[in-house]
């Protein structure tokens, strides 16, 4: 079975990839289509890839269980963009960023909202977990910290 | 290579003097410019870059977000702070913009390079029409200081004049409209193809209008939101830049003792004409220090040159040293009496060539001999046209003239914006040039026009006494070489140079 960071620690995946060809199924995260295709989004699990956007996604946030944002590479950076637009318009449900993230984007990811990280390399998942910590201090504002360090100045 | 970030320019003795030790220690005892105002070396060995990283992070200096698409160390006037034409000091307006880009989470992977220019002045020396965002300082109406925002300019190989999407914007709002612009570039740039990455194709595919409505969209967002510039924050940027211990001085018995200096000794008299210039401050001028002497790559300065800069501005200017997009060193603050003494001391270092603004300080990317994106070489040619050059009353006579050579349609020389550019360009394997004739990096920037066929490298010295020769038949009175360009148009030039090619 997968594995994946969430909440800070290494854990067992409880749901199966997201597959295009794969009928959808309890248990398993829809593609974009096959999630706009469910009667009920409650509980639901979808991915989003670059180029979707969340815009279909924002009407349904308060149901939606697990939204997965896939980075096919690495330096295809939209996907920041989007979890930072679900957290700011009030998702709350898990956050995972999946695909080809590597160990230096690990702050960013969890800056911009993401709770869950499943690299495609499950080798590296000990030191991604690790540098969750990398940076202790940040200027700008963003999802983990709404001020920016000079509204925190004293 | 290792690029390290100079801030907005300024660099401080102590910083300069452990940059030159890292040049000595780590590479081959020199260093270069680089038009964003950073410091390259060609040199170091992969596994001592920690090393260097270590010794940069002593002085509080970095290589963070020098390369990469992110956005770029944000560059302004060298003159900055000191300039009279200056409306406002831009430098607290870069820290700002510094911190807010350093380790932003959202934007360390946009679909390319993002570049941000500041402008203070009435004269603008950031070229802030070519770049991704330029900011320029201007009032509005009420005569209150606010930000004109141009997006989607730039060079490379579909270089742009940037368009205004924000006449005037309330200086609190900086960040808050910075970010809105990255956020819908970040979203909708292209990213199927590296050269239609830049936002420039964005803004040109989306319309200036649709851009700006989607800009203000994601803005409201964010408007008036945390990111908002407090006045203590604003404040507190600004006391970064701090007016330094002036003397005060009879500015016109100092000017009066100058010149009658500048009399007395010509050669001295000559280079405070040539690369120095006005001050705010009576008795001051800021003095600009040639890295274009001629034998020596365009921008290339060696550790004991860097050493006795920073020697020379603890001595003559506050301790403080700037690097300038146009790939010099600045000292920005010394008493006018004092500028004989300075001079002798740069003139005895090879510091001291007269020709700040002139042809043979030209903007030279590192080219073929440094640079693995290269087609071709350019400081080769740069030494070509100033070993042709070496009449100094000729090259005065030409009057002001930026000559920009780039390698590759990167553009890092900027020759698109250059009075004449040059491109290098590689047809079958072969070292070719492209010359196009009347860019401007000024507040009407335009972008230079091909003049035609490209040329070999052996024949650019003769080429550019063609071109030049032209300017000199056909100008009138007073009128510099984009006076004349713009007046006549490319096609003289054109029939000159084929002309006597044929």
């Amino acid at each position: 079975m997968r594995r994946l960071i969430r909440d800070g620690a290494i854990v067992e995946d409880d749901w199966l990839p997201a597959d295009e060809s794969a009928r959808a199924e309890d248990g398993r995260i829809c593609t974009l289509e096959q999630w706009q295709e469910l009667d009920s989004k409650h509980g639901s699990a979808v991915q989003v890839e670059p180029g979707e956007g969340v815009t279909a996604l924002l009407p349904h946030l308060d149901a939606i269980a697990l939204v997965a944002i896939n980075f096919p590479v690495f330096s295809d950076g939209r996907g920041f963009s989007y979890a930072r637009e679900l957290r700011e318009r009030g998702y709350q449900g898990e956050l995972r960023a999946v695909g080809d993230i590597i160990r230096d984007q690990m702050t960013y990811l969890r800056r911009v909202g993401f709770d869950a990280f499943q690299p495609e390399d499950q080798s590296s998942l000990e030191a991604a977990l690790q540098s969750l910590a990398d940076f202790s201090e940040f200027y700008q504002a963003s999802i983990d910290q709404p001020l920016p360090l000079f509204r925190r100045r004293r | 290579m290792l690029r390290i970030a100079i801030p907005y320019g300024m660099l401080s003795s102590r910083q300069a003097r452990r940059l030159a030790r890292i040049s000595r220690d780590y590479d081959k005892g020199y260093a270069h410019v680089s038009t964003r105002q950073n410091l390259q070396m060609n040199w170091p060995r992969l596994e001592e870059v920690p090393d260097i990283l270590a010794e940069l992070a002593g002085v509080e200096m970095h290589a963070i977000q020098t390369s990469g698409n992110c956005i770029r160390n944000t560059t302004t006037d060298q003159f900055a702070g000191v300039a009279p034409d200056e409306l406002e000091d831009p430098r607290p307006w870069c820290e700002l913009i510094r911190q807010w880009s350093t380790l932003h989470p959202e934007f360390a992977y946009l679909p390319r390079k993002f570049k941000i220019a500041v402008c203070g002045s009435t004269t603008d020396r950031a070229a802030i029409h070519t770049h991704d965002i330029g900011v320029e300082l201007v009032a509005n109406d009420a005569g209150e200081l606010g930000f004109k925002v141009l997006a989607g300019g730039g060079m490379g190989r579909t270089p742009v004049i940037g368009a205004v999407i924000r006449e005037w914007l309330d200086k609190k709002h900086l960040l808050t409209y910075l970010e809105a612009i990255l956020r819908v570039y970040n979203q909708h740039g292209r990213r199927d193809n590296k050269f239609k990455a830049r936002i420039k194709i964005l803004v040109k595919a989306m319309g200036v209008d649709a851009f700006r409505e989607a800009v203000e969209r994601e803005w409201q967002a964010l408007v008036d939101g945390p990111t908002t510039l407090t006045e203590e924050e604003i404040a507190r940027s600004r006391g970064f830049f701090s007016t330094p211990d002036y003397e005060a001085f009879d500015g016109e018995a100092a000017e009066a003792r100058l010149a009658e200096a500048g009399t007395a000794n010509p050669i001295f008299g000559n280079w405070l004409k040539r690369n120095t210039r006005g001050h705010k401050i009576p008795g001051y001028r800021s003095v600009t220090v040639s890295l274009k002497a001629t034998g020596f790559a365009p921008g290339d300065v060696t550790a004991e040159q860097l050493e006795l800069v920073a020697d020379l501005a603890d001595e003559y200017s506050f301790g403080e040293m700037r690097t300038t997009h146009e790939q010099n060193l600045v000292l920005a603050d010394v008493a006018m009496d004092r500028l004989l003494d300075l001079w002798h001391e740069l003139q005895g270092a090879g510091l001291a060539t007269p020709n700040i603004g002139y042809l043979t300080d030209m903007i030279c990317c590192p080219g073929g001999d440094f640079c693995s994106l290269a087609n071709a070489k350019s400081i080769p040619v740069a030494e070509a046209i100033q070993g042709r050059f070496d009449d100094l009353d000729y090259v005065y006579d030409l009057g002001e003239l930026d000559v920009n050579i780039s390698g590759c349609m990167n553009a890092c020389g900027h020759h698109h914006i250059g009075h004449i550019g040059i491109l290098g360009v590689d047809k079958k394997g072969q070292e070719f040039y492209q010359v196009s004739l009347g860019g401007s990096q000024s507040k009407d920037a335009s972008i230079g026009k091909i003049l035609g066929p490209s040329f070999k490298r052996e024949d650019m010295p003769d080429i550019m006494e063609r071109i030049l020769s032209t300017y000199v038949t056909l100008r009138e009175e007073e009128e510099t070489f984009l006076d004349t360009y713009r007046r006549v148009g490319i096609e003289p030039f054109k029939e000159r140079v084929y002309a006597a090619a044929d």
